[in-house]
């Protein structure tokens, strides 16, 4: 914003603060094609480690993509403060007037936007290539677009704390890991629910219970993390 | 809680405390393992293997105890800075790992004869499993700031956002269908497990409660002291010689 203009709304200052993430994502070129393309390599390494029968791989598929899309996320989060936290613009955020437990929640809004949504889109292509039944596909997209914003939320909680620290990417995955796998255990659920038939509208409805919970608290967590972090 | 905020006063207060606490530990942990081992009776369906109870339970409750402690210690830090509180919290991590590891192994060796399996991937065990993590992870990101400051209040802050373990650890049994066994002490209703297992049971919690203290209060007393070592380190370095009229012995 620029000095002198009148203070913007905070639905405005919202928006442009999420316009900015996602230029910033989309300008360092191809931040969402590289997650997807790891998306879709790791999952390829499975019929190679596991060999290529097609029951297994049917069996076990939608737990493959579930893990491989949990790892994918992790993997551009230690970015999401770092480069502002390193040229300062970080402790200008953290003055500005929109409060900082709701610019984190609009640069986790751009980092869903880049990362979870991708990863939702493309996970049926790779449940074709794994040969999970088809009756699972709505449920599996379904699922993760539900799951992966409680992602980007959690996420931010590990990036906040991991600022500054040694070896701060390993460090992020062993604390997030854990705190994903409610997630994951849902997510998977869901697909295996839809196959079998038993229906998967409880665990959609408890998948959204979690970014419902974790919509307000994890920029509360994240906001006292990156204040901690620029004391 | 603010009368032990200064450092001092709670050495002085810890170090009258510490060889009472330390003597109630070895007596109740000696007690509680002859009464464990000789007094209670073999069980009717699980015979002698049932006393790996007197171990792993009262470790599991430890587990879950301490991470509750270190979670009040930090939310203490976090609200009214008390300058001991994330000390404690730091120090308090590495017992409560210990103790969850003992849980797991000791319920592991239980396993294997009782259930025919090390490991299942039920909903108690899973979430034990998650707690060990984040006692790592805590202890990995506490350590991993050049500034000890900035590690114990990262810590603080992760430890709270890990305590919603806690509930899903104590519940799992009620909420999901489990190999483990369903809560037999603390449930509505009172406990399902007959007094002379009961009373060794509750002589080996409280001594595994005793040794938490005792083994915490001698760590946060190191950390204290190593705090004031790094502080004389500091200023020596600042001015080479300072400290050095202060140790020559008096004429």
């Amino acid at each position: 914003m620029i000095i002198g203009e009148a203070p913007a709304s905070p639905l405005r200052s919202f928006g442009l603060v999420v316009r900015r993430d996602l230029r910033l994502a989309l300008r360092q070129g191809g931040d969402a094609a590289m997650v997807v393309a790891f998306f879709v390599l790791a999952v390829i390494l499975f019929p190679f480690g596991v060999g290529p029968a097609p029951e297994l791989l049917a069996r076990i598929g939608s737990g493959i993509v579930w893990v491989t899309a949990l790892l994918a996320a992790l993997l551009s989060l230690d970015r999401l403060f770092l480069a502002d936290y390193e040229d300062g613009s970080l402790e200008a955020i953290a003055l500005a007037p929109l409060s900082l437990e709701f610019t984190i929640l609009a640069k986790a809004l751009a980092h869903w936007l880049v990362t979870g949504l991708p990863l939702a889109l493309v996970a049926p292509i790779l449940g074709l290539i794994l040969g999970i039944d088809p009756a699972g596909y709505g449920a599996l997209v379904a699922a993760m677009a539900l799951g992966t914003p409680s992602l980007s939320l959690i996420g931010t909680v590990g990036a906040a704390l991991t600022l500054g620290a040694r070896r701060g990417g390993v460090l992020l995955s062993l604390l997030i890991l854990p705190l994903y796998i409610p997630v994951l255990i849902l997510g998977a659920g869901a697909v295996e629910a839809a196959i079998s038939g038993l229906g998967e509208r409880p665990y959609l409805l408890v998948l959204a219970a979690l970014a419902m919970a974790a919509l307000p608290l994890a920029p509360l967590a994240s906001a006292a993390a990156v204040r901690q972090a620029l004391e | 809680m603010h009368r032990f905020a200064n450092p001092t006063r709670f050495m002085r207060l810890s170090g009258a405390l510490l060889p009472w606490l330390g003597a109630f530990s070895v007596l109740l942990l000696a007690g509680g393992t002859v009464l464990a081992l000789v007094v209670a009776p073999p069980d009717y369906q699980q015979g002698e293997s049932v006393r790996i109870m007197f171990v792993h339970v009262p470790s599991a409750w430890m587990a879950l105890f301490i991470y509750a402690l270190m979670a009040l210690a930090s939310a203490a830090a976090l609200i009214w800075r008390h300058p001991l509180a994330e000390l404690a919290a730091q120090e308090a991590a590495p017992l409560g790992a210990g103790f969850t590891l003992i849980c797991l192994i000791s319920g592991s060796l239980w396993g294997k004869p009782m259930w025919g399996t090390w490991w299942v991937w039920d909903a108690r065990l899973t979430s034990v499993l998650v707690l060990f993590f984040l006692y790592l992870g805590y202890l990995a990101l506490v350590h991993a700031f050049d500034d000890p400051t900035r590690g114990a209040r990262a810590g603080a802050i992760l430890a709270l956002v890990g305590v919603v373990n806690i509930p899903i650890i104590k519940f799992s049994v009620d909420w999901w269908n489990t190999l483990h066994q369903p809560a037999s002490v603390f449930r509505l209703g009172g406990p399902t497990i007959v007094l002379s297992m009961l009373l060794p049971l509750l002589v080996m919690a409280v001594a595994f409660t005793a040794l938490f203290f005792t083994l915490w209060l001698v760590r946060i007393r190191t950390a204290i002291l190593a705090r004031r070592i790094r502080a004389l380190r500091l200023a020596e370095s600042d001015e080479p010689g300072r400290f050095r009229e202060a140790a020559r012995p008096a004429q």
